[in-house]
């Protein structure tokens, strides 16, 4: 069975998010199927953080609806989320952030997921270290590692290879795509369009709130004029044709 | 909830400087609040220019009264520095040196006698208007002391005067006149008299200066209760409503703790929350990992808890030094659990408004020193409209009603200590229904 044929792991309907006169999302529609990696790209106040954590469960739409995993129902399991700032207790080490966020995520065996959690971001070595004492790059493994210790059945991760090197980077996405390839479905926001060409299975571009494309990287690339191989060429002329 | 307490307590065990700070700061204040309540002014340093000469004395009819017993009397309510001169005094309060200089001059004691120009003292002051309206409040209030006192000695010398006119007797004075009849005396002596003269108008006349000398002695009598109500015409004699008589130093220890179980409280509790807020682990905890009732709930238990444990440890080493009623232990702890919650839930209000930590404690600061001021205002001690203003200021925060579950727990103090607790306890659920609200607005 193909990917497009499974039912899908999350279905977002006509959400909208208004703060006051503002609408910070338009009737955004699309499925997440399992093992799909999807990139949510659009500029800067485009609505992407703002979807992930509605997704994620911080905050409610104002209108549609979201199904699937429901991130407050599970007591925050079914959706692993990271958020764009590293949310974590600077004056704790690695491994007590870790452990904390699995108690209260109620992880059946917390100190197995905590170790699994450290091989696999590979911050074991770090792991006494408080996180105030950690670099950029590394607070973010230990961010994206929180929202993966439940083995939720999707990811919202917002940004994560923004403060990372390109070693860090080339390693996240290792874990990420071998996530994916166990049906865990990954849905992040980026601003690095090599990364969405190179990773992604899908990438939802927003604008303004809109939704303005639903499909595979190549077919962004397709529908832009004149931009040969260039995807982030292809981006910017794809949202210059619609007034973005 | 457990396992954020447990983080809280390691956060804090690691935030030593931190934790020193929430201690020691509160517990300065509250010590420096305490200390100036319950000591009372201490005697200013005045100059005292005496010019009169040694032995003067101002004349009440056959009595005297030495001049030196005012400056004695000025003496015993400040501290003198005796200069010479009065431009040495003058330089003496251009240094600083003393608060003011009062200048005793040489005819005080002719113009005391004469009655007819009043008797004068020059003081001598300087500083700002704060320190020229401190000069005048405590001055005047050691001079008019002094007055007092010494008016006490001429209205003794005076009834002694009296007296003397009445009984008779003996001057006192080297070479002065000997058994002197008084004039209580006279009209008996007058009437042995007058009995062995013929009718007629010698007669008549004695009987008339015998009425007169009756009616003198009997006046002469009721002087004597005149001039003691004059020398102090009005005494006064109070009435506590409600409760026990409070003491000064129980009242400061009382006020000490209270300030401390504030400023640790708001301060941790505002910190707290605001601390998740600035780490971005709230969006985390509130998506559905912890609640936020019970989120606030923990900060409040924490924060109320370490607050409990220092007031008390306050209460219990001041009653070292100060007699505390250990039998009252009970409702200290009532007092002291009830304003902590409610101390703690203001603080998460503040916490849940502020974005950073450091935002949270400087509106903490803030908001806590004038709301003990505020609640240690005494009612009626300003104009009316402001009294009122104060009064529901103290009302809708918890310091006031603090206080008075102290004052009343530690002291037996009115109003009796349920109300307070009562008052307390809907302080409490109010600021943690306002620091709900104030958390669902995330970043």
């Amino acid at each position: 069975m193909s990917v497009a044929a499974e039912p899908a792991v999350l279905s977002v309907r006509g959400i909208e998010k208004r703060y006051g006169e503002r609408r910070a999302l338009r009737d955004v529609s699309f499925d997440v199927r399992p093992g799909e990696l999807v990139a949510v790209v659009g500029p800067n106040g485009a609505g992407k953080t703002t979807l992930l954590s509605i997704l994620a469960g911080v905050q409610r739409p104002s209108a549609g609806s979201v199904s699937g995993p429901s991130a407050r129902a599970q007591g925050g399991r079914a959706i692993g989320w990271a958020p764009q700032q590293p949310a974590l207790y600077s004056k704790l080490t690695v491994a007590e952030n870790l452990r904390l966020f699995a108690r209260l995520e109620q992880v059946s065996d917390p100190q197995r997921a905590v170790e699994r959690m450290l091989e696999h971001t590979g911050l074991t070595e770090r792991a006494r270290e408080r996180v105030e004492r950690l670099s950029g790059g590394n607070r973010q493994r230990v961010n994206v590692a929180l929202g993966l210790l439940s083995d939720p059945q999707l990811l919202a991760l917002d940004e994560p290879s923004s403060a990372l090197d390109p070693r860090q980077r080339s390693r996240l996405w290792e874990l990420l795509g071998a996530l994916a390839g166990r049906r865990t479905s990954v849905l992040f926001s980026t601003h690095h369009l090599g990364e969405v060409r190179r990773y992604a299975t899908r990438a939802i571009v927003l604008a303004d709130g809109e939704l303005l494309f639903d499909g595979p990287p190549a077919e962004l690339l397709a529908s832009a004029r004149g931009s040969g191989d260039d995807l982030e060429g292809a981006f910017v002329a794809f949202l210059a044709d619609r007034g973005h | 909830m457990r396992w954020l307490l447990a983080k809280d307590l390691l956060i804090l065990r690691r935030s030593r400087l931190l934790v020193a700070v929430l201690v020691i700061y509160p517990v300065a204040i509250a010590l420096l609040i305490g200390l100036a309540i319950s000591r009372s002014p201490s005697k200013p340093r005045v100059a005292i220019v005496d010019e009169t000469l040694p032995g003067q004395t101002v004349q009440v009819g056959s009595q005297r009264v030495e001049v030196s017993q005012y400056a004695e009397q000025l003496f015993s309510q400040i501290q003198p520095v005796a200069v010479a001169t009065r431009s040495d005094a003058v330089a003496k309060v251009r240094q600083g040196d003393v608060l003011a200089a009062v200048v005793i001059p040489r005819d005080i004691a002719a113009r005391l006698s004469s009655s007819i120009a009043p008797a004068q003292l020059e003081v001598i002051y300087n500083g700002n208007a704060l320190e020229q309206s401190l000069v005048r409040s405590t001055l005047n209030s050691a001079l008019a002391q002094a007055n007092l006192g010494f008016s006490e000695q001429i209205q003794q010398a005076a009834a002694k005067a009296i007296d003397l006119l009445l009984e008779g007797g003996n001057l006192g004075l080297l070479g002065g006149p000997q058994n002197l009849i008084g004039l209580s005396q006279i009209p008996g002596a007058l009437d042995a008299i007058i009995a062995r003269q013929p009718h007629g108008h010698d007669r008549s006349e004695l009987e008339r200066i015998a009425r007169f000398t009756n009616f003198a002695a009997q006046n002469l009598a009721l002087s004597k209760q005149v001039i003691a109500t004059a020398s102090q015409p009005i005494r006064v004699r109070s009435t506590l409503l409600h409760g026990r008589r409070t003491p000064l130093n129980t009242f400061a220890v009382v006020v000490a703790v209270s300030v401390s179980l504030m400023f640790i409280a708001v301060l941790l509790a505002a910190g707290g929350v605001a601390l998740e807020r600035e780490e971005h682990a709230l969006m985390r905890l509130v998506r559905g990992l912890v609640s936020s009732e019970r989120l606030l709930l923990e900060k409040i238990l924490l924060s109320a808890g370490c607050s409990f444990v220092v007031a008390f440890a306050m209460l219990a080493g001041v009653s070292a030094f100060v007699t505390l009623d250990w039998s009252r232990v009970g409702l200290w702890v009532a007092a002291l659990a009830f304003g902590a919650a409610a101390f703690a839930a203001l603080g998460v209000a503040i916490g849940a408004l502020a974005r950073e930590v450091r935002a949270a404690s400087l509106l903490a600061f803030l908001l806590s020193l004038p709301l003990a001021f505020l609640a240690l205002v005494p009612a009626g001690s300003l104009a009316a409209g402001v009294n009122d203003a104060i009064r529901a200021v103290s009302f809708v925060f918890p310091f006031k009603a603090a206080l008075q579950a102290l004052d009343a727990a530690v002291n037996g103090a009115s109003p009796a200590i349920g109300s307070s607790l009562v008052h307390l306890a809907v302080l409490t659920l109010v600021f943690a229904a306002l620091a709900r609200v104030g958390l669902r607005r995330l970043d």
